[in-house]
């Protein structure tokens, strides 16, 4: 499981960083660099890129996990070449982003979009399994999360729509639905899908705000 | 009776419905639904408006109802979750009520995708089962999901569409039985071409016993073209056209492509008022309104009742 990241078109990091001359670049030594966003490579092609179109580059950093609390002393380490930057630049997920900006006083840039929480399938395959709801129905479901792969999150579906095991949206896209009805009749549990799945309470997902727990029975 | 709904006095007596739809403009127009709704008064019981069909944005389906009401005509409001969350669904369901709208028809509705504003946000708050409930729970227990007490209840007579046709096959019926369990009165079908497939649905439908609890109403439309056939076909999911019914659209010359069209449909509703355990046809002439009056003489449905 990762931060799914795809790069930014170079268009779009140019015209963030438009006005600003001295860039100090960050990579992700994690899921960024699994997905091939945020590595090693990418780091040096941007360095490239950008020098190309007259940027100076006054350092590169390729940070091993750029969400966690580590990043704060690699920040320091290198505080003399950020602090001469005009910008910087991160080739990390939100994540990265977000906490390089709380550490230094400078304007940040995401080189990335962030997209999802999702496994590598295959080689360069990227999918999404869990939308992180707050309320989970794998129970009822068989297992396979409608809430995610359906795409219209459907709780009783599948909607009219699914053609030959496929979605409507994409062919591509295996309708959630058909597999969770293949499933439970290998089951032999279709009776589960006379139950109505009642209407969810998406105050647990992202609609009540930032999300936050405070587990005290884990504290000191 | 559970609502104030003329259609729902017809299917109660007994008498084989007939209900139709009427496509809104993309725009702010009223004439077109003036004019669809004067092709349509006197020869069908109520008439659906559909929900920004294929995700295109058209005049609301509340507005284009309460047009039809003005002018006299039964009208049944389809609502998608589509575009609207709970809040914003039950809101809308007591101004239509107030408007004089007495049916609605609950859909999930085509995703954002398709129509001419793909990269909206897709709501789906509710599904369309759960749609559904939330109308029974607003008629039948006075209340909204939230649960405070409303003031004045919404009469309506609570409709769902089914698609006999999509996959899984098996488990259509199983999912009309969910929709007749939360709460729906009457069913309306996706267009029909496929008999001896609607047939064996019908049989599922009639082994579980659903015939007796929900009025069934089966869907048809006329093929104005063999391009339209081609495109039903192909491009519209969940619909099938047999080969044969095909091969009559080809081989229609040119000029009397439209009155095949009308024949098999007529052909259809014929047979379809042979099956057991179906209460009624909804005849969809998209885009060709003015050929209902026709269809529904042809197929002996004249005189409409007047209940």
């Amino acid at each position: 499981m990762k931060t799914i990241t795809r790069k930014k078109s170079f268009e779009d990091v140019n015209k963030m960083l438009e006005g600003f001359n001295k860039i100090y670049i960050f990579g992700c030594g994690t899921c960024a660099t699994m997905c091939g966003t945020g590595g090693n490579p990418e780091v040096s092609e941007m360095k490239k890129k950008l020098q190309n179109i007259g940027k100076v580059i006054t350092d590169s950093l390729v940070i091993p996990t750029a969400c966690d609390d580590l990043t704060k002393d690699m920040v320091k380490q290198h505080l003399k070449e950020i602090k001469e930057s005009d910008a910087i630049l991160v080739m990390a997920c939100a994540f990265g982003v977000q906490t390089i900006a709380s550490l230094i006083t400078k304007p940040v840039f995401p080189a990335l979009d962030t997209l999802f929480i999702g496994r590598e399938e295959g080689i360069g395959y990227f999918a999404e399994i869990c939308m992180q709801c707050g309320e989970c129905v794998l129970d009822k479901t068989a297992g396979i999360c409608p809430v995610t792969r359906c795409a219209k999150s459907l709780l009783n579906g599948p909607c009219g729509g699914s053609v030959n095991g496929k979605c409507e949206v994409d062919p591509n896209i295996d309708c959630a639905w058909q597999l969770i009805y293949d499933r439970l009749k290998d089951l032999g549990q279709l009776k589960r899908l006379e139950e109505i799945i009642a209407i969810k309470d998406w105050s647990k997902s992202r609609d009540g705000g930032p999300r936050s727990i405070n587990r005290e029975d884990l504290g000191l | 009776m559970k609502s104030e709904s003329k259609l729902e006095r017809i299917l109660e007596k007994g008498i084989f419905a007939v209900t139709s739809e009427c496509g809104p403009p993309k725009g702010a127009n009223y004439e077109v639904i003036h004019k669809k709704g004067e092709f349509l008064k006197g020869y069908v019981d109520a008439v659906n408006v559909t929900d920004c069909q294929t995700s295109i944005v058209r005049m609301s389906s509340i507005a284009s109802c309460a047009i039809l009401v003005q002018m006299g005509i039964e009208a049944i409001m389809q609502m998608v979750t589509r575009d609207r969350k709970r809040i914003a669904i039950q809101s809308d369901i007591f101004g239509a009520y107030a408007l004089g709208i007495k049916n609605i028809l609950c859909l999930t509705g085509d995703h954002q995708k398709f129509g001419n504003h793909p990269t909206s946000k897709g709501v789906f708050d509710l599904d369309s089962i759960q749609l559904i409930q939330t109308v029974k729970l607003l008629r039948d227990e006075g209340r909204v999901l939230g649960g405070d007490k409303i003031d004045g209840i919404p009469k309506m007579f609570i409709g769902a569409a089914e698609n006999p046709f999509a996959d899984p096959f098996e488990f259509r019926a199983i999912r009309l039985a969910k929709k007749v369990a939360a709460g729906a009165n009457f069913i309306q079908t996706q267009c029909i071409y496929d008999l001896t497939k609607f047939e064996r649905w019908m049989e599922m439908v009639r082994q579980m016993g659903l015939h007796e609890k929900v009025f069934i109403l089966a869907g048809v439309t006329p093929l104005k073209s063999f391009g339209m056939a081609k495109y039903m076909k192909n491009q519209v999911s969940g619909i099938d056209i047999p080969d044969d019914v095909m091969k009559r659209m080809k081989d229609a010359p040119k000029d009397k492509k439209a009155e095949e069209g009308i024949n098999i449909c007529v052909e259809s509703i014929q047979r379809i008022r042979d099956i057991e355990g179906v209460h009624g046809i909804h005849l969809m002439a998209i885009e060709w309104e003015e050929t209902v009056p026709t269809i529904i003489e042809r197929a002996g449905l004249l005189p409409r009742p007047e209940i």
